[in-house]
């Protein structure tokens, strides 16, 4: 059975169908989806090759369904994961808060495209940056991953997965429509070199175990239904015990834990790429697709003599923030590029200091030209070239 | 069952519950641990998927492994329970307005699949746990907090709705009826595929006492001496509850049907590997 889950070797195939491929080859085994443009495709792998490695592919009756669906899969001690875009993604946000309270791993592939509502169903857009973030009501830190190529979506599902165990929180991979249905090289590794998640498991005896009593790195370890550990799990504010405790101290205590659990590991999540930021006078700040064409528009400006750097965010929540403080030190001027009317800019301005920021960006659709992030980047120069 | 048995399937850390007095919660639940107790299951196999009201609360004094999730969707987290580990046993207890308003939608697609899995629903008719607003179950007339004129929507008829969608097992009783929603409950566990059993509850606090029936004890008198044992050949579409009418009890149906896994085990064998054979 394993053999087929890897499929090691050279494709070209699609980031969709990458995305699914990463799930299998790092044993996911549980698929609950709903079909959706431009999301389908990762569904519709999924349904045909789940059965072929022993694992469950159920499409739901809706996206609030498949994502309590693979919930409950991760309680049974699969690794379980859905797949969406926008108007699915709005669906799910409250069961993600779900996961969230509940510290239950799981991996959801957002595949964005233009919004608000139906918006742009077949074309690309970055405008659910903060929704992955914000999205689900409540205080709370989340993990999110924006793959740029059909390669990085097999590699960052696999890290998704990995992380989620790790954490025990929901993971998302912010793909996008142009990622998700481009055709690229992607190389399968041999299955031996592909990581696999790690499910936390108690490690004492079930009349010792608190069923959310932290380890050191704040993540409590996790029993399968059936283990005979006979936990009680609820989106309701826990104490440790897993018990209903609607007071402010148990709220206090609960969710600042599962904020710091993400906060206080962040330096061990990011995932960054730097390029020509040695002697950086303008910083690039992108992510996902756009990443792409800020790498062309980079080139563009050092062959106009003007030096600029790319930061790429591969880990976007949470965010590197030391990163671009110390970066905002380091340039005349920050150019962040995105596909959205500007939601990862804000985050940068939080820690930009008095560096000025100029955003390259489009509500979506199409990608930008590169010269189009050319001519900001060019705009930023001559600006930091006056002050 | 001796009472200290009990604690082998309540979390009395817990207790006291919040349900009020009167209420017919605690007695479904405690039919439902009756059952558990005469079927021929390992409790540590057992879980309990609750969504959010006061029959939602039920997941949090089980002593199994039990889950209480999102309003309305108890449904879809216990199918992925299910599918992800098929040796559970899943049982879904939740209210009247968690599982067919907010959560109707998930109910009809489990039980047209014939998901592997007793759903048990207390009806008391009302959303209780928000102070009494009127839910798809609610009788023409009776008034809530927001049918102060009086409900003027027709209500769902839940063993006909179940049965509609494919249901195996499909039976209600009444809390006044606690050996035969015992019995109920047993079969329905046993039985494989989706199983229903609805259980008619009194809400003395926030449904009775705008409706004429202001007591628990006044709703158990009205329960025994209002309650129709159905015959042979009954028709469920006549099953439905007008207030102060009379209440269709009993077993509606007992069939088979294949279920999700079943049919998913049969494609992997008989598809998958066919396919396999034929492609090496």
């Amino acid at each position: 059975m394993s053999d087929l889950s890897v499929l090691t070797g050279e494709h070209f195939m699609n980031g969709d169908i990458a995305c699914a491929e990463g799930g299998l080859a790092c044993g996911c085994r549980f698929f609950a989806g709903y079909p959706i443009t431009p999301a389908t495709e990762v569904a519709e792998r999924m349904a045909r090759r789940l059965p072929e490695v022993g694992g469950v592919y159920i499409q739901m009756e809706d996206e609030i369904a498949s994502m309590n669906a693979i919930l409950g899969a991760s309680w049974a001690g699969t690794f379980s994961m859905t797949s969406t875009s926008g108007p699915g993604f709005s669906l799910m946000m409250e069961n993600i808060g779900l996961g969230i309270m509940t510290e239950t791993p799981c991996v959801v592939v957002n595949v964005q495209r233009g919004g608000p509502s139906t918006g742009l169903p077949t074309l690309t857009g970055q405008g659910d940056m903060m929704q992955a973030r914000w999205g689900s009501h409540g205080d709370y830190e989340i993990i999110a991953l924006a793959p740029q190529s059909p390669q990085e979506c097999f590699d960052l599902t696999i890290e998704a997965f990995l992380l989620s165990e790790q954490y025990r929180v929901p993971v998302l991979v912010m793909s996008d429509e142009m990622v998700g249905h481009m055709m690229e090289r992607v190389v399968i590794p041999p299955a031996d070199k592909i990581p696999l998640p790690v499910r936390r498991k108690p490690r004492v005896d079930k009349d010792s175990f608190v069923a959310f009593a932290p380890c050191e790195d704040l993540v409590p370890e996790m029993p399968s239904a059936g283990d005979g550990y006979r936990i009680h799990v609820t989106g309701l504010t826990h104490d440790e015990r897993g018990y209903p405790a609607t007071n402010a101290r148990a709220h206090d205590r609960l969710v600042r834990r599962l904020v710091d659990k993400i906060r206080n590991n962040a330096h061990k999540i990011f995932r960054l790429e730097e390029s020509g930021m040695e002697d950086a006078e303008v910083a690039i700040i992108a992510y996902g697709i756009t990443a792409r064409v800020a790498r062309r528009a980079m080139q563009m400006a050092r062959e106009r003599g003007i030096r600029a750097g790319l930061l790429r965010l591969i880990t976007v929540w949470p965010f590197p923030e030391e990163r671009v403080r110390r970066l905002a030190t380091q340039v005349r001027a920050l150019v962040v590029a995105e596909l959205n009317m500007g939601q990862m800019v804000r985050e940068v301005e939080r820690f930009s200091g008095s560096t000025p920021v100029f955003s390259a960006l489009r509500p979506g659709g199409e990608i930008q030209e590169p010269g189009e992030v050319l001519a900001v980047i060019e705009r930023a120069a001559k600006a930091a070239a006056k002050s | 069952m001796r009472a200290t048995a009990i604690e082998q399937y309540v979390r009395t850390d817990r207790l006291p519950h919040i349900w009020c007095s009167g209420c017919g919660i605690g007695i479904a639940m405690r039919a439902m641990i009756e059952a558990l107790s005469q079927c021929d299951v390992r409790l540590d196999d057992v879980v309990i998927v609750s969504g959010i009201g006061c029959s939602g609360r039920v997941a949090g004094y089980a002593k199994m492994d039990s889950f209480h999730t999102t309003h309305g969707r108890a449904i879809p987290f216990a199918t992925g329970l299910k599918l992800g580990n098929p040796k559970l046993k899943v049982i879904v207890f939740s209210g009247d307005g968690d599982l067919f308003a907010i959560g109707g939608n998930h109910f009809i697609h489990a039980a047209r699949r014939n998901m592997d899995m007793t759903v048990i629903c207390v009806n008391n008719f009302i959303y209780g746990m928000t102070g009494g607003q009127a839910g798809s179950t609610t009788p023409p007339h009776a008034r809530t907090t927001t049918t102060p004129y009086g409900n003027f929507e027709p209500p769902f008829n839940l063993p006909h709705l179940a049965m509609a969608c494919g249901a195996v097992y499909v039976a209600r009783w009444t809390t006044y009826h606690v050996v035969q929603l015992i019995q109920a409950m047993k079969e329905a566990i046993a039985k494989r595929g989706f199983s229903f059993v609805e259980a008619i509850s009194p809400c003395p606090t926030v449904f009775g006492s705008r409706n004429e029936i202001p007591t628990g004890l006044a709703a158990m008198k009205f329960f025994k001496q209002n309650s129709e044992r159905i015959r042979d050949g009954f028709d469920v579409a006549e099953a439905g509850i007008e207030l102060g009418g009379k209440i269709k009890v009993g077993r509606f149906c007992d069939r088979d049907r294949p279920t999700f896994q079943d049919r998913l085990v049969r494609m992997e064998h008989e598809v998958v590997s066919a396919e396999r054979t034929m492609e090496g």
